[in-house]
């Protein structure tokens, strides 16, 4: 079967099943962390558990809706353009999630801290401007911004993107003591997805 | 904090190695107990609380034995626990090497036996900002140290982790340049406080915690307190730490808790005690400045992190 006939035959079975899948993707790691903290299953430390799990899942997320693109590109399955807002989104939410735990839990509101930590501490101010970024491309994810906006600005806006998921991948690097194999694996995902654009650049355009 | 210093201690209040070995069965022993030759929790609560400004409550056993930075058994918290389990840290050897008036092995019993065990109840703070209050027991660094018969020119003493993969399985991984070591200067080692522990929550020490024999150095961050000791190097020059070595702009050789000099990435202003919610503050030399503080005077606390 040449890989042409087998897509064609592939694509109606995944465009049914990718929505569910996503949502599952996306819902399923806050209740089983929900769970473990009501569970009393996140160890000694759960505000670190639950801090370092939803930025990952941000990232993850994040990267994720960076691979949209790339997949399109190679499949030609345009459809797939509404599940790149999805997991846009999905990671946005995630990253609301993180600071949320970071502003609740960790520091508990002390503003006083929490500023000076975001001013001083560069894996935060790096980790704040990932999740800044994302709040101008969340607002206008919706069909009537890119309307209001124009298509061409619109993409022009959305390749913040791109600084915010490399914001996020040093921020995760320069938060952890030695153990940066995570970071590393990140950051590379990051980076092909990243590189593979500069790549196509030459060829026919695409929607980012 | 309940810090006793040696003159404190009544030779009624000793408890004699075979006993503390077989705590069960001494536990059992009423007579034992009513002398109150070992602090039961309870009785470390009561004096932990007393003259703090902090809450100093004992972080409860199972935190204190499952979340572990131990990176020979993995680089999670909850690795070491895990790994660990099959670890037989007997029989064990210390090799006593350098400035010391004959270098030979040790055995774990001839290194710390018939020494005076001590009950220290101490808060541990991570470089990483989160803290607990451990119950150890174990012995004066000081009386090992003069069981080795360092010489005169002795100024610092080195202290080396097992290096053995098999037994150790973190150390497949790179994670840190293997084998870890840590050094005090020998003021340092000397100090009434800093311990060699061999117990905790009065139960031989978990493998998790750095079996069968690790350093305490309470006023200094945690990963000062190497764990699995087989080797004791005296010495006349400064060596080189672990992660001081990793890292040199993060992690100085001196180390000691200091909330005004901060982390290069965070704050060390305060800490999570584990267990508890909201953050406290972090006290300069973690709160024994009292006891330790003489021994830095006129150094550069910011140049000497």
């Amino acid at each position: 079967m040449t890989t042409a006939s087998f897509l064609t035959r592939a694509e109606p079975l995944v465009r049914r099943g990718i929505r569910p899948a996503l949502w599952l993707l996306v819902l399923l790691p806050a209740v089983v962390l929900i769970a473990q903290l009501l569970l009393d299953q996140l160890g000694a430390e759960p505000i670190e558990k639950l801090e370092k799990g939803s930025g990952e899942w941000a990232l993850r997320l994040l990267a994720a809706s960076l691979a949209v693109t790339p997949l399109m590109r190679l499949t030609g399955w345009g459809w797939l353009v509404a599940q790149r807002k999805f997991l846009g989104l999905a990671a946005f939410f995630w990253a609301f999630a993180h600071l949320s735990v970071y502003i609740v839990l960790d520091w508990f509101f002390d503003w006083n801290e929490i500023i000076k930590d975001i001013l001083e501490h560069l894996y935060i101010t790096v980790g704040m401007l990932a999740f800044v970024l994302m709040i101008p491309l969340a607002l206008t994810s919706t069909k009537g911004a890119i309307r209001k906006i124009g298509g061409v600005r619109w993409n022009q806006l959305h390749r913040l993107v791109y600084v915010s998921a490399i914001a996020a991948c040093v921020h995760f690097w320069w938060g952890v003591k030695k153990d940066v194999e995570e970071p590393i694996i990140y950051g590379a995902i990051v980076a092909s997805l990243l590189a593979l654009r500069l790549f196509w650049k030459r060829g026919p355009a695409t929607p980012r | 904090m309940l810090i006793r210093r040696p003159d404190d201690i009544k030779s009624s209040e000793i408890t004699p190695e075979s006993v503390y070995l077989n705590r069960r069965a001494f536990v059992g022993t009423a007579g034992a107990l009513a002398l109150g030759s070992v602090l039961t929790p309870d009785a470390l609560r009561a004096l932990s609380a007393t003259g703090q400004s902090q809450d100093d409550k004992l972080t409860s056993e199972e935190d204190a034995t499952s979340y572990n930075n131990y990176y020979e058994f993995g680089t999670s918290k909850d690795d070491p626990k895990e790994q660990s389990k099959d670890f037989q840290p007997m029989p064990w050897t210390v090799n006593v090497d350098g400035l010391v008036k004959t270098p030979r092995p040790f055995s774990f019993d001839e290194l710390v036996g018939k020494l005076p065990v001590q009950d220290r109840t101490y808060r541990h703070r991570c470089v990483e900002a989160w803290s607990m209050v451990i119950p150890w027991q174990g012995v004066m660094l000081k009386d090992i140290i003069a069981r080795c018969e360092p010489l005169p020119g002795a100024k610092f003493l080195e202290m080396t982790t097992l290096y053995d993969p098999k037994r150790m399985p973190g150390q497949k991984r790179a994670a840190l340049p293997w084998p870890y070591k840590e050094a005090l200067r020998l003021d340092e080692a000397m100090n009434p406080l800093t311990l060699f522990a061999t117990g905790m929550y009065g139960k031989p020490l978990p493998n998790q915690n750095g079996a069968p024999l690790r350093l305490v150095v309470p006023w200094k961050y945690g990963f000062k307190g190497v764990k699995a000791i087989v080797k004791l190097r005296f010495t006349d020059k400064m060596p080189n730490t672990t992660w001081n070595d990793a890292v040199p702009s993060e992690y100085g050789f001196f180390a000691n808790v200091n909330p005004s000099v901060d982390h290069p990435r965070w704050s060390q202003a305060k800490e999570r005690r584990i267990g508890q919610f909201l953050k406290i503050n972090t006290l300069p030399f973690n709160g024994y400045a009292a006891q330790v503080a003489s021994m830095y005077t006129g150094m550069d606390l910011r140049r000497y992190y």
